[in-house]
């Protein structure tokens, strides 16, 4: 395990200078605000002293880099600010939103990754059949819906027509389960849809390329039953592969979050960073946008570590 | 696509460029896409003679009025018609969609390629920095520059073509590290040929067809966060055509007027659609090697 340890170790180094260039990206989000950010978070109209109060808070009568040094040395102990509209501690805000998107974003993974991976593998298997092209034209439509028609799509179908499930709302998952599971099913369905779509389309390219190569040739020569052949061989060595594509796709859902929970008042982060838009609560979008870019920078990380781990060869090189 | 001549318009070339071509007029998938996509762009280049209707006009007698022969696709809650602001709305989707993929391969090529090809501090500086773009989630990312810039078409397509900036620096830049140590390119060098020179006229040929490809995927990303940045209220202002306005609007009449969201979603879907089909045709017919 020293290759692993070696190679997190270097992967965790040139991290640094990432997570530092990141915060500048989000610290500017503020300081870039045309003409006094003052104004523009307050609007033109506030009082002095609330004007003054918060020109100090966000200390904008420092010099810049001062202004950063601070600022990220506040983050550094999990200060992101305070909340302008709120008056409350931003972090407090994630802190209390974050779960619903957690919830949101590993439901819609889940469902992706049930849905990817037969249709993926018996797509690759029956090769150039009817099941196939049903798989790639669902794929395909999978990729190219938007998540903000299918969700409405959805809400038409099961919620106001059928009236199977809530159209919008969200319970929370300790106090009353069975009512979170049906305000979930819907817009997890629809944040998934995207995510299933990609992957079917990479785990049916990997297993394809696995299935042409020489020792699965030789599996078979061997007399191996096709599905021994599938299963234990090419299966195993194209998923190595796939395991890559969860990190980028974390890093869509996340995105995609936004969209949906605003579809389906679904009370998360991308709720909190629209509705910081809209009230132009900068610090609210700062905190949102920079927890965010952390967590898909961790779970990239994860994921590499995870595919050196999995690849012998990658350890060995 | 060949590496080993000096001239990228030379005779051995073109016969590489004909198989391409007729591996992507062979692919029916493909040539669906490039119909859609032309039709797309058709409409939207040619859209005030497509339809005569003012997308913008209400007409508080006719609110959310069904298909008819006055309204092909109905109107809107505000009586506008919904064919005039979809032909219009595809006019925005489509020079949004061109200006930030041009934008991305504006600053994103040259950035890749100085990283590929000078190596060293400078590669490392210039692609952490496109690392730290390429962590936020795009959405998020277009989502807060596009609260920097204010709403509009103008800070919409800036924010999108920086948050594809990345990619395609990224893409250009391990064509040029993988075609420098070529033998053609140090030939090249033999020859006297300077740095600048050797790496627009030998090496950057090399990067179309992966860059092709990378456009008409972003394509179809960008168009789907112009209409998503739309839908969130925080794109196109009103009352300006846009699908994703339009499908923002329409979720309010979804048992009304069903006619009001499908229109929209559907013209969206089928331009993604459209662009994603292309894409793959272009993949499948640049590099066989990709091809199942």
């Amino acid at each position: 395990m020293s290759g692993v340890t070696t190679y997190l170790g270097g992967r965790l180094l040139g991290v640094i200078p990432m997570l530092f260039l990141m915060s500048l990206v989000v610290f500017a989000i503020v300081y870039l605000i045309p003409g006094d950010p003052v104004d523009a978070m307050l609007g033109q109209d506030a009082e002095r002293s609330a004007r003054e109060t918060l020109r100090s808070e966000l200390g904008l009568d420092q010099p810049l880099w001062r202004q950063y040094v601070s600022w990220l040395g506040r983050v550094a102990h999990g200060d992101l600010g305070r909340s302008i509209r709120a008056q409350q501690p931003v972090r407090d805000l994630i802190v209390e939103k974050l779960p619903a998107t957690l919830l949101l974003t590993t439901s819609a993974a889940v469902i992706a990754l049930l849905i990817a991976f037969p249709a993926g593998i018996v797509a690759a298997v029956k090769r150039n059949t009817l099941v196939d092209l049903l798989a790639m034209v669902g794929a395909l439509l999978g990729v190219s819906i938007p998540s903000f028609w299918s969700g409405i799509m959805l809400i038409m179908i099961f919620a106001l027509t059928l009236g199977w499930l809530p159209a919008i709302g969200y319970a929370s998952i300790t106090t009353s389960p069975g009512a979170a599971l049906r305000y979930l099913i819907l817009p997890a369905l629809t944040l998934g849809s995207v995510m299933a779509g990609s992957v079917t389309r990479q785990v049916r390219a990997q297993l394809l390329q696995e299935l042409g190569r020489d020792y699965v040739r030789t599996a078979r020569s061997k007399g191996l039953r096709e599905s021994g052949v599938v299963v234990r061989h090419a299966l195993r060595n194209s998923l190595i592969p796939a395991v890559t594509v969860l990190g980028v796709q974390f890093s869509v859902l996340l995105g995609g979050a936004v969209i949906t929970e605003q579809i389906f008042a679904w009370p998360g982060v991308g709720q909190l960073a629209v509705n910081a838009i809209v009230n132009r609560d900068y610090p609210v979008l700062q905190g949102v946008i920079l927890t965010v870019a952390l967590l898909v920078t961790l779970v990239n990380l994860a994921v590499d570590t995870l595919y050196v781990v999995l690849d012998p060869r990658l350890r060995l090189s | 696509m060949s590496s080993s001549t000096l001239d990228s318009g030379s005779p051995e070339r073109r016969p590489e460029r004909s198989r391409t071509l007729g591996r992507l007029t062979r692919s029916r998938l493909a040539l669906v896409g490039l119909a859609i996509v032309g039709l797309t762009a058709l409409v939207g280049l040619l859209a005030p003679i497509f339809v005569t209707a003012d997308p913008v006009a209400m007409d508080f007698g006719a609110l959310l009025k069904g298909p008819s022969r006055a309204h092909w696709l109905g109107t809107d809650q505000f009586g506008r018609d919904v064919l005039a602001r979809l032909v219009w709305g595809a006019r925005l989707s489509v020079s949004i969609g061109a200006a930030a993929v041009a934008l991305a391969l504006v600053v994103g090529v040259p950035i890749g390629a100085l990283s590929g090809y000078a190596g060293g501090a400078v590669d490392s500086v210039l692609m952490r920095c496109m690392d730290a773009l390429l962590a936020f989630p795009a959405l998020l990312l277009a989502l807060g520059l596009v609260a920097i810039m204010g709403p509009g078409s103008t800070s919409t397509t800036l924010a999108i073509g920086i948050v594809y900036m990345p990619g395609v620096a990224r893409l250009t830049r391990g064509v040029v590290l993988a075609e420098r140590p070529q033998e053609y390119v140090q030939a090249a060098h033999a020859l006297g040929q300077r740095d600048r020179w050797v790496l627009a006229r030998h090496i950057m040929p090399n990067c179309v067809s992966a860059l092709l490809v990378q456009a008409s995927v972003n394509f179809a990303n960008a168009m789907v966060i112009e209409a998503g940045l739309s839908f969130l209220g925080i794109g196109t202002p009103p009352p300006t055509a846009s699908w994703g306005l339009m499908l923002n609007e329409a979720r309010a009449f979804m048992t009304s007027a069903k006619h009001v969201a499908i229109a929209p979603g559907v013209a969206i879907s089928l331009a993604v659609l459209g662009w994603n089909l292309l894409g793959d045709g272009l993949r499948d017919a640049l590099d066989p090697r990709l091809t199942d």
